[in-house]
């Protein structure tokens, strides 16, 4: 591995090619997702985007690496600030800026937007706001393959340690390892739940001893480092592949922006910013593959204005589509449309 | 041979179970040999090997998990021990399950079984029915069948749903309602039937609560009245066509839930046939629940907390007097 010594009597079968190359794909996702994430608040503060924004500031190594090892077959269940594994899941760039901009064509129609989106026959499920809920809906997802005869599937859900705290949570966490499904749940505990602090948020000593409790494999990892994540996440998913209990991989990092865009987060103390949790992931990455000559200058500059143009082009793309109008919706919940019912 | 409600819940899981490989059931003691806390599953564990499973006691999670297998296409059936405790899973089936459709125009197809519905000595935590608050929500179907052959023929409807169905089975017929074999033919879910016909008064009604009101009709019958019974089967969708038919042929409407009385069944089929049959109506249209106070254990106050065939006879002789 590059940055992070291998573990003790494991050897990486993985060349330094491939290492590189899958580095470089991660960091492609990452910064993807700032830059889309950048423009996406942009067009918050424009007045363009109705309801809120939330971006995964902070977080873009922990998620790409839930993105990245998942294979066809495999099932995602993404939270909030995961852009970065939305896209290297397969997300289309497209699926977020139609569902921002309320277009038609997107993937929820203009009936739920911002981050709440999802194509759940394409393993890509779409989180409800009650933290906790999506656990053991991926549950029942790996369950059902299993029942079907499926094999070598996993799934992979995200959490922050805010949402840790739901009964929800509890449940779910415990009915994944009652069932022995092969699930990684990975928890990013980004210091602050909207605005209050890790101290009024839970008062065990590190969120991984619950790994022990529930009957998962736990790991710990510092977020903002992404061949740390990588690795890390990697034999999570693994371990989980291989039929091993759940695993449970909690990442450490500093929320780098308000829980949304209409929050300027005054209350995280100045001091915080310079922990080393509290280091800028992209930035580091960046850093990182310049001094180790992975890309020079030239090629990151390239790498950057083909993303942009990538983002510029979708944005365009979804603001030329139509709004959902509400005089043709015919108002059913109900995909049994003959069982609507009906008030005169 | 004669069928118990029970036992055509049953059969019906068991037909369900033989018939389609989508199908598994999924709730607490249910699995091995002991079959449920009241034996709706009795058998079925040991028949079906790997598809009559045993859960935490997590009803939150029970219901996410079926959601998951629904969308992933199967056919769960979640079996809560008692209906009370489905509040715990309240977030599941009505902000998951019943705006998934909506949202992403994936239907999830699981059915819930609420065992609702009081019994001598079951207390604030063990007999209510929850039927007028699942039907507030969008997204979900509520059935309450009152008969053997609604039990049997709704259950196996609900399960062919693509869409969320909440099967409110009353306890108090499990054991108290037989039939003399599973039916040959059935009503759709949706529609309201009528049980006996009448020309003075329209009692609507559902669930345990039809019998209630078939009692007072044959009472009335002594006094010369004809009351009309509607048995809704369905709560939602509510079919107001046959309410406001019968309320047609007798121009006096009672409504009779044992849920309780703030909203409700009872409001919601009185609030329709004032706005959309208010020239039908002779007399004010009347309704009788369950009072608004936690269910009590001891016999005395329960039987007195819940509608009986006195206290929907006495209300029934005000609207036919009115």
């Amino acid at each position: 591995m590059l940055q992070t010594a291998p573990r003790k009597g494991k050897k990486s079968t993985t060349s330094k090619r491939a290492t590189h190359d899958r580095f470089l794909e991660a960091f492609r996702w990452m910064l993807l997702a700032r830059t889309l994430e950048d423009k996406l608040a942009s067009l918050y503060r424009g007045g363009l985007i109705t309801g809120g924004v939330y971006i995964g500031r902070g977080q873009e190594a922990v998620s790409v690496s839930c993105g990245l090892f998942l294979q066809k077959g495999d099932v995602f269940a993404p939270l909030i600030r995961d852009q970065a594994g939305r896209s290297a899941f397969g997300e289309p760039l497209l699926d977020v800026v139609r569902t921002y901009l309320g277009s038609r064509e997107g993937p929820m129609r203009g009936r739920d937007g911002n981050i709440h989106r999802g194509r759940p026959l394409e393993n890509q499920l779409a989180m409800i706001s009650h933290l906790g809920a999506m656990i053991p809906v991926i549950t029942g997802k790996l369950l059902a393959k299993r029942m079907k005869g499926e094999k070598d599937f996993v799934g992979l859900t995200t959490i922050g340690e805010g949402g840790m705290q739901t009964g929800a949570t509890h449940e779910g966490l415990n009915i994944a390892a009652v069932e022995q499904v092969p699930l990684v749940v990975v928890v990013t505990n980004n210091h602050f739940a909207y605005s209050t602090p890790n101290e009024r948020e839970f008062a065990c000593a590190h969120l991984v001893d619950r790994a022990k409790g529930y009957g998962y494999e736990g790991h710990t990892v510092d977020g903002t480092d992404l061949n740390a994540c990588l690795e890390v996440i990697e034999t999570a998913v693994k371990r989980a592949r291989a039929g091993r209990p759940p695993q449970m991989v909690v990442a450490t990092t500093l929320r780098l922006a308000g829980h949304g865009e209409h929050d300027d987060a005054s209350y995280v103390p100045s001091e915080m910013k310079s922990e080393l949790f509290a280091q800028d992931p992209v930035q580091r990455t960046e850093k990182f593959i310049l001094e180790q000559n992975l890309l020079d200058a030239a090629a990151l500059t390239k790498m950057r204005a083909e993303i942009a143009k990538e983002v510029d082009e979708a944005v365009a793309t979804a603001q030329t589509e139509d709004a959902p109008a509400a005089d043709e919706e015919d108002w059913s919940a109900l995909s049994t449309r003959h069982l609507t019912d009906e008030i005169a | 041979v004669s069928v118990t409600y029970l036992e055509a819940i049953r059969e019906a899981q068991t037909k369900l179970l033989r018939e389609d490989e989508r199908v598994f059931i999924y709730g607490q003691d249910i699995g091995g040999k002991f079959g449920g806390a009241f034996k709706a599953t009795k058998g079925l564990a040991e028949k079906f090997p790997g598809r009559v499973l045993n859960t935490p006691i997590s009803e939150d999670a029970m219901v996410g998990t079926a959601i998951g297998a629904a969308l992933e296409g199967m056919r769960p059936i979640v079996e809560m021990q008692f209906a009370d405790f489905s509040s715990v899973a309240l977030n599941q089936i009505l902000n998951n399950a019943g705006t998934h459709y909506y949202r992403t125009n994936v239907p999830v197809p699981i059915t819930v079984r609420l065992p609702s519905g009081g019994t001598k000595g079951s207390g604030p935590f063990h007999s209510q029915s929850m039927e007028g608050l699942y039907s507030h929500y969008p997204g979900v179907i509520v059935v309450t069948p009152a008969t053997v052959e609604d039990a049997y023929t709704m259950l196996i409807d609900a399960v062919a749903i693509d869409d969320p169905v909440i099967y409110c089975e009353h306890k108090y017929l499990y054991y108290h309602l037989k039939a003399d074999a599973l039916p040959k033919d059935k009503l759709p879910i949706g529609k309201a039937r009528i049980v006996r016909p009448g020309r003075d008064l329209t009692i609507v009604s559902y669930s345990a609560m039809v019998h209630e009101a078939l009692a007072v009709a044959n009472e009335l019958h002594k006094d010369g009245f004809e009351v009309e019974v509607v048995d809704l089967r369905t709560v939602k969708p509510l079919d107001t066509a046959t309410v406001l038919a019968s309320v047609a042929r007798t121009g006096r409407l009672l409504c009779v839930g044992e849920a309780f009385p703030w909203g409700g069944v009872t409001a919601e089929v009185i609030a329709r046939v004032t706005t959309e049959g208010f020239h039908l109506l002779d007399a004010a249209p009347a309704r009788v629940n369950a009072k608004d106070t936690p269910i009590p254990y001891h016999p005395n106050l329960w039987s007195a907390h819940r509608p009986n065939a006195k206290t929907i006879a006495t209300k029934a002789r005000q609207v036919l007097a009115e």
